[in-house]
């Protein structure tokens, strides 16, 4: 075999992409386009997923409305603040960015809680079961429990128990809102992530109706809007309605709640400490503790009664000194 | 020097353009002829890039088969070699379409680069070394392929705009009926055959 043979070829290719090469590289100066070096940066900043989440075709064209200042840097819902800020930043402007909303099903009653009206045995599918009588749930706000918005989750955050109903789990949502729009009942909403305390039934109907149909239902008693501290419960359509900007996650309503229909954890309610050291014994914080759980005179130590405590954190708001951790 | 007909060279390119179409009859570039055949203006668009694409490339490539190629010997690097210079070719296309009309080429969008691996050009380059075309002959060629590129994607480009408004069976909408469509045409261009 000839040394020629590897050569000639590898030459004769080489020069011919060598010569290609150059006149492309003198082109693209002649026929460059500028282009706007904000719209890179922004791309570079985006989750780059193409999900299309933000109503745009994917990441670059998004990219390219934010700099033409058609959408507001916050856009973004998968990236959510973190992505924001980085946008922004590049913008020249403040992110106003509220917090990451997750998507949350409003109902708990799986099929052992809420009374099943019949046997379903159609295709397990949410529309086509919802179509047929609004479903076999004798309640005709609640999950139905067949995986519509499992199957359009493009995260798998969304799982249905063995009791059919769906469950979402908010570390992994990215809140595209697909199975919003996707579910037939409307029963999954946006809650910003750190809520604690959800209101978990949609059922409109009247308290006597939604006791016999549901024993986690809202049965309209307004003993939540009577309990709340902070007013931030409000009554619409016999069902009550957590004002999120308000609410201080104290769990007085969860635990108020006779049928239960206010989702919260109890053991997760923190608890008010003072640091004594940075205390300076203002009262400040006994003065706005709403359930008097705070006790002590102007120079005199301050002292929390974590039995009190409902844990809304308006005394470590409140505190000139930051002198009150929340644990 | 040549030995050239102008019977001949009317020939070729009446073959090219509607007996042999590239789209319809050899069934080469059918990527571009389904994606960018939604609107007559973008599919004339992409007609005259693969217009322009194909002459230059015809060109070029004959002059690499017959200095680098024959000259050498290495005929088997025919496809790698054509490769890099449809490629190189469709970035300069790119290039000033984008500088000269960005509305073209938002609409052409995937499709321009897409040129780069497009069948009917490389089978163009081709086509015109194994039917020993010479110079003025593979232009011709060229010509008539492009034109017949352009002719089929834009009579398809006016059947699907009117398509759009037709009262079509749901599951037949979109591609489907594109699909169909396509092959009705082809077999419509089936009569030319006797042509040449």
């Amino acid at each position: 075999m000839n040394i020629s043979d590897i050569i000639i070829p590898v030459i004769s290719l080489g020069g011919l992409g060598l010569i290609f090469g150059g006149g492309l590289a003198l082109a693209s100066q002649k026929f460059a386009v500028e282009v706007d070096p904000l719209i890179e940066e922004v791309e570079n900043a985006l989750p780059g997923v193409n999900c299309g989440a933000c109503g745009y075709p994917g990441c670059s064209s998004f990219a390219k409305a934010v700099v033409a200042g058609e959408v507001e840097v916050d856009g973004c819902p998968v990236g959510g603040q973190s992505t924001a800020e980085a946008v922004a930043s590049i913008m020249g402007i403040e992110a106003k960015v509220g917090e990451k909303q997750v998507a949350k099903v409003i109902c708990n009653a799986d099929n052992k809680q809420a009374k099943e009206d019949f046997d379903y045995q159609g295709i397990k599918d949410c529309k086509a079961a919802s179509a047929f009588n609004g479903g076999s749930k004798s309640c005709n706000f609640g999950c139905l429990g067949l995986g519509t918005c499992v199957r359009v989750c493009p995260v798998d955050a969304i799982e249905i128990t063995e009791n059919m109903i769906a469950k979402i789990k908010p570390d992994i949502c990215i809140s595209c809102e697909k199975c919003v729009a996707a579910c037939p009942k409307n029963v999954i909403d946006m809650v910003p992530e750190s809520q604690e305390v959800v209101i978990t039934c949609k059922n409109e109907e009247k308290g006597k109706i939604v006791r016999q149909k549901c024993d986690f239902g809202c049965i309209g008693c307004q003993i939540c809007v009577k309990s709340c501290p902070f007013q931030a419960i409000d009554f619409d359509n016999n069902l009550a309605v957590i004002d999120y900007d308000k609410c201080t996650n104290c769990h007085v309503c969860v635990e108020k709640c006779p049928t239960k229909a206010i989702e919260g954890d109890i053991n997760k309610r923190k608890k008010a400490e003072i640091v004594q050291s940075k205390c300076i014994q203002c009262t400040i914080c006994k003065k706005a503790c709403p359930v008097d759980a705070i006790e002590g005179d102007v120079k005199k130590e301050h002292m929390i009664d974590p039995e009190k405590c409902i844990g809304c954190s308006v005394c470590a708001e409140k505190c000139p000194k930051d002198a009150i951790d929340m644990k | 020097m040549l030995d050239i007909s102008a019977s001949s060279l009317f020939v070729i390119l009446v073959s090219a353009i509607l007996v042999n179409n590239f789209v319809l009859s050899r069934f080469l570039g059918i990527c571009p002829f389904l994606g960018v055949s939604k609107q007559v203006e973008t599919a004339f668009g992409m007609g005259m890039a693969v217009t322009f694409v194909m002459s230059l490339a015809s060109i070029i490539t004959f002059i690499v088969q017959k200095y680098i190629l024959d000259l050498f010997g290495i005929e088997y690097m025919q496809t790698i070699m054509f490769i890099l210079v449809i490629a190189s070719l469709v970035q300069l296309v790119e290039m000033i379409i984008q500088k000269t009309s960005p509305t073209l080429y938002q609409s052409l969008g995937v499709f321009l680069p897409l040129i780069t691996t497009n069948c009917a050009v490389l089978g163009l380059t081709i086509l015109n070394i194994q039917e020993r075309y010479n110079i003025i002959e593979t232009i011709f060629h060229a010509i008539g392929a492009a034109v017949g590129f352009s002719l089929a994607i834009v009579l398809f480009a006016a059947i699907r705009e009117r398509m759009e408004v037709a009262n079509v069976p749901n599951a037949f909408k979109g591609f489907p009926l594109a699909l169909i469509t396509a092959g009705l045409m082809s077999l419509a261009f089936l009569g030319f055959s006797g042509l040449v």
